[in-house]
């Protein structure tokens, strides 16, 4: 029960049936629990009032909104989102923020980014911190991107801050494509990103967000990043390290060490799995409407004082 | 004085014409990630037009990205003129593994 394979990855019948089975486990609060390096499940139907849960610094991810997608995988995003928003709202340990770890709109337009920040503002939480997706970047570079989510006023699209005793990574691997390879930090990113880590004791649990996986789960669809391997060098020496990204709109995890690598649901359409046979190419995948819920979602994490390892809560917004 | 603008624009407008009559528009259908064709031979001064089937934006764009075509949406199309003879390999900067090539020869 406990096997990372049954994650909601996959769009066969057969795993269909996992699927939903796990849509109710899901929605009944299995806590999926990162402990030495294996993912399990700790703990069911608990409502976050426990003393070590008490005790915990919690924030949820959202991941690929697509803001200004309309077509047949899901003509009705903005309603998926306010579903996800009301899930993250209800949350019995209140988030202190959210992280979205990109394409937050389809086509990088400014009517998009608006309404956007407009939805973003219905997830009652102190702060939303983003890292662009390449469809948050097109035409004009991060241009548009920046001028919505400038977090530090720098006008770059990396960054950190610390909260709750975590220090948070915002990276940005969309800007670097090159043909016939998968997209890159870059030098100047991996640069500051040693700087940044220099003040940060090894002690310091991590969070890294970036969109494209910071491992390559796929690379004949461009699905990972060709210089990550510099930026999980400089991050090795930390105990606790979990990077979180978006992209392939479906949940999948690796682990490294104390590095802890983890996918996320979109909640705008699903992608086919890795390479998935019969349909050849990472172009949203069209399920029937009543499945479209149980295959996009949010995470929550939970990072409890005196434990490496951050516990994972993913919730389909179609749960019972 | 008034006239002069109208006169320039319909020199500048007659100057358009005559290559657009002499060259020929090749069509590539973007479509499940993949241009189709993704090889193929145009004469000088052809006009190829490249449109998104796709759900997904894709963009067209020299290796060195000298060139990079704004993104096209669904149905959306990009067209660039090949006037000089040469291999002319592109790719999707959105995709970088989506590649095709234009030769351009007499």
């Amino acid at each position: 029960m406990t096997d990372q394979n049954d994650l909601p990855t996959s769009f066969d019948p057969a795993r269909r049936k996992t699927l939903s089975c796990l849509a109710g486990w899901t929605g009944a609060a299995v806590v999926w629990s990162v402990v030495g390096g294996v993912p399990s499940a700790i703990a069911a139907g608990g409502s976050g009032g426990n003393s070590a849960a008490a005790r915990a610094f919690t924030f949820a991810q959202i991941s690929d909104t697509h803001i200004g997608f309309h077509k047949e995988a899901n003509p009705d995003i903005v309603g998926g989102f306010r579903r996800a928003a009301a899930d993250i709202n209800a949350l019995a340990l209140r988030p202190a923020l959210v992280v979205h770890t990109g394409d937050v709109t389809h086509l990088s337009k400014p009517e998009e980014f608006g309404q956007a920040k407009e939805l973003l503002q219905e997830i009652r939480v102190d702060r939303v911190h983003t890292v662009p997706g390449e469809h948050d970047a097109l035409d004009d570079g991060l241009a548009g991107y920046l001028k919505n989510f400038d977090h530090d006023g720098r006008k770059q699209p990396w960054y950190s801050f610390d909260q709750g005793g975590v220090h948070f990574i915002g990276l940005s691997n969309v800007l670097n494509f090159k043909l016939g390879t998968m997209t890159s930090l870059g030098d100047e990113q991996i640069a500051w990103l040693k700087n940044d880590l220099a003040r940060v004791s090894h002690s310091t649990p991590v969070v890294v967000l970036a969109h494209i996986p910071l491992w390559t789960v796929y690379a004949q669809w461009g699905w990972g990043t060709a210089d990550a391997d510099q930026a999980l060098a400089l991050l090795r020496p930390y105990g606790s390290v979990t990077v979180l990204n978006g992209h392939i709109h479906q949940v999948l995890q690796k682990v490294e060490g104390n590095i802890a690598l983890h996918t996320a649901m979109s909640l705008a359409y699903p992608l086919p799995t890795p390479g998935q046979e019969g349909i050849g190419e990472p172009g949203p995948v069209k399920v029937p409407a009543g499945d479209l819920g149980k295959l996009l979602g949010t995470r929550q994490l939970t990072v409890v004082r005196g434990k490496h390892e951050l516990a994972l809560v993913d919730t389909p917004i179609d749960h019972a | 004085m008034k006239n002069f603008p109208l006169l320039a624009g319909a020199c500048a407008l007659f100057a358009l014409a005559l290559p657009l009559h002499a060259t020929e528009t090749k069509s590539i259908q973007i479509q499940k990630f993949a241009f189709a064709p993704r090889e193929i031979t145009v004469a000088p001064g052809t006009t190829v037009a490249w449109t998104n089937r796709d759900e997904t934006p894709h963009t067209i764009s020299a290796p060195d990205q000298h060139f990079v075509s704004k993104a096209m949406d669904t149905d959306d199309q990009v067209e660039y003129t090949f006037t000089t003879e040469g291999d002319f390999t592109y790719f999707c900067t959105l995709h970088p593994f989506m590649t095709g090539i234009v030769h351009v020869r007499k």
